[in-house]
């Protein structure tokens, strides 16, 4: 079958590889028809991740066509169209049975930290991803639901984690009526997290980013208030400016550890790995929220210490609330809104790109070219 | 006002919100917000049915956390440590917890002998890589490459310079090294 293979920082290609088998008795493969590029994937792109290994197949927003189920399954069939959320999850353990299916104990032996994610690298559980005709997606009795009749498999995709996370990001915001919410990053996740808070009763929802095309999109699809903080000398000084001097209620990093500050911690972090990555956004969302209020993180960081203004974070006796999102827990409500139409999921898709150009698809996305919001891939088969 | 006890008034109300924004306040109530770390123990909603799963048979040694007391149950099977990238590995897996910055300063480092190793890889069998392509620069010229970048007020465009020499890098210091090894040999003569 035709795949995305990591070839090393900044560079990935097509290959043929050997089609994935059924690993474990409930295991289902899938026939992959749709699958996305996350913001979160170019940090493996830019290498930052550690134990990311050449001839990886990324890939952890996917939906597809089951192809093949192992013997102990008993909730799919092959032919089932089903949407697979980016978490690898057994369902009993300790966390799964407490909902917290994000930070699975059994499916990832190279770490204790953190869970198993599809096409995530090995410190993820060294699963292959989605960018492939075909995926191995374990605990099919778990992790994946059918599509419903109604819905779109564009919708669906990014279900399976944009959405999904974004929302989350919205609720460990605890945002209460009339709140001040502000949005760190306008990619894909900071822009359904601004769309959440409508949801949860925001009351002045503002998104803060440096590219023009994507704060346009927040203020068409997420009804927010936008500043470029490329305009600004200091964007927190703005913040508080524009908030009587109090800060924002809530503030929200959708950005993670990609987030392109200044030169050195570009340098340090993105370049020279020797931060997990930089803490730019997050300590934005530090100083530019309110004493008292709550900082929400769902932007990716690797397990790497980063240089985080802790110091701030006590002084001012914020709440830090972080996870990575446990999706399947989200969507029946999530499935409510898109039926209510609250959500359109895909209107941010921007791109589609067939599998074997994704050597460009990730570069585009990456560079951020061509007013890229989100990327979807599109396999030779589907 | 900050300086004062009352909390600043909003520009809109929330009646006007609700009018403007479509499903304004329909998870208003904390109830209808799905997660959030609440823990609540539920072990039946998942639709498994095993309390422990069956185990995945162990085709390699497979490297894990020495934070965990066995193998987990399930785990991915991409990519099995080999070469000098594949000991680095290893050993920091045996060795380090995920506590260490050790552990995972190796992991990187193991990731970059694993890139070079896979060049050369490619090189002796015959097959060696296709830069430009994997690069996929060539949708600077079809997505727009100049006119994405120029005169927006992008802050990350002092730094897209760097990334090509990242690419290149182990080309340019491969290069080199060659060169100098042969003006050695020429001189030696
Ligand atoms: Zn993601
Ligand atoms: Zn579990």
């Amino acid at each position: 079958m035709q795949a995305m293979v990591y070839r090393g920082p900044y560079r990935v290609r097509v290959e043929e590889k050997d089609r994935p088998k059924i690993e474990h008795p409930n295991d289902a493969i899938v026939r992959v028809t749709r699958a996305a590029i996350c913001g979160s994937d170019l940090h493996l792109y830019h290498g930052m991740m550690p134990d990311t290994r050449v001839g990886m197949t990324f890939g952890h927003e996917f939906v597809g066509v089951v192809d093949d189920v192992g013997p102990s399954v008993q909730n799919l069939r092959p032919g089932d169209r089903v949407m697979v959320p980016f978490n690898v999850f057994c369902g009993t353990c300790f966390f799964c049975a407490r909902g917290m299916y994000a930070n699975c104990h059994n499916v990832n032996p190279n770490a204790t930290a953190v869970g198993g994610i599809y096409g995530y690298s090995h410190t993820c559980g060294g699963y292959d991803g989605g960018q492939a005709e075909f995926v191995r997606v374990p605990f099919a009795d778990v992790g994946p639901s059918l599509i419903p009749e109604w819905m779109d498999e564009d919708d669906a995709v990014l279900l399976t984690d944009a959405v999904a996370t974004g929302y989350f990001g919205a609720q460990l915001g605890g945002i209460v009526e009339g709140d001040v919410v502000v949005v760190f990053g306008a990619g894909p996740v900071g822009l359904y997290a601004a769309k959440s808070a409508w949801l949860m009763g925001a009351g002045r929802v503002i998104v803060i980013d440096h590219l023009d095309f994507r704060l346009e999109k927040a203020r068409t699809f997420a009804h927010a208030e936008t500043y470029n903080f490329a305009e600004h000398d200091d964007i927190v000084v703005h913040m508080k400016k524009i908030t009587d001097h109090l800060g924002a209620d809530v503030a929200i990093d959708a950005v993670g550890a990609e987030a392109d500050g200044n030169l050195l911690q570009h340098v340090t972090a993105a370049k020279l790995k020797l931060q997990g990555g930089s803490p730019v956004a997050l300590n934005w969302a530090i100083d530019a929220v309110r004493k008292g209020g709550t900082v929400s993180v769902m932007g990716a960081y690797g397990p790497m210490f980063s240089a985080v203004k802790f110091g701030d974070a006590m002084n001012k006796g914020l709440t830090l609330r972080m996870n990575q999102c446990p999706v399947k827990r989200q969507w029946p409500r999530l499935f409510e809104h898109v039926r209510n139409g609250y959500f359109k999921p895909s209107d941010l898709v921007t791109h589609r790109i067939p599998l074997e150009h994704i050597a460009e698809g990730y570069h585009i996305f990456s560079a951020k070219l061509d007013n890229c919001i989100k990327p979807l891939i599109v396999p030779n088969a589907a | 006002m900050a300086y004062t006890p009352d909390k600043p008034k909003l520009a809109e109300s929330s009646d006007d919100l609700r009018a403007r924004i479509p499903g304004w306040g329909a998870d208003l109530d904390p109830k209808d917000r799905p997660s959030v770390p609440q823990e609540v123990f539920d072990p039946d909603l998942s639709g498994a049915h095993w309390e422990f799963p069956e185990r995945q048979p162990e085709r390699w040694p497979r490297e894990r956390s020495i934070e965990h007391k066995f193998l987990t149950p399930v785990f991915g099977t991409s990519t099995p440590p080999r070469g000098l990238s594949g000991a680095i590995r290893r050993y920091s897996y045996a060795k380090y917890s995920e506590g260490r910055a050790a552990h995972w300063l190796l992991l990187l480092a193991a990731d970059r002998v694993d890139v070079a190793e896979s060049r050369l890889r490619s090189l002796v069998t015959g097959r060696p890589d296709r830069l430009i392509h994997e690069t996929g620069v060539r949708s600077e010229l079809s997505h727009h490459g100049l006119r994405s970048r120029l005169g927006r007020n992008r802050t990350d465009v002092t730094h897209h310079p760097l990334d090509p020499a990242i690419a290149a890098a182990p080309y340019l210091i491969g290069a080199g090294l060659g060169y100098a090894i042969m003006r050695r040999m020429a001189r030696n003569r």
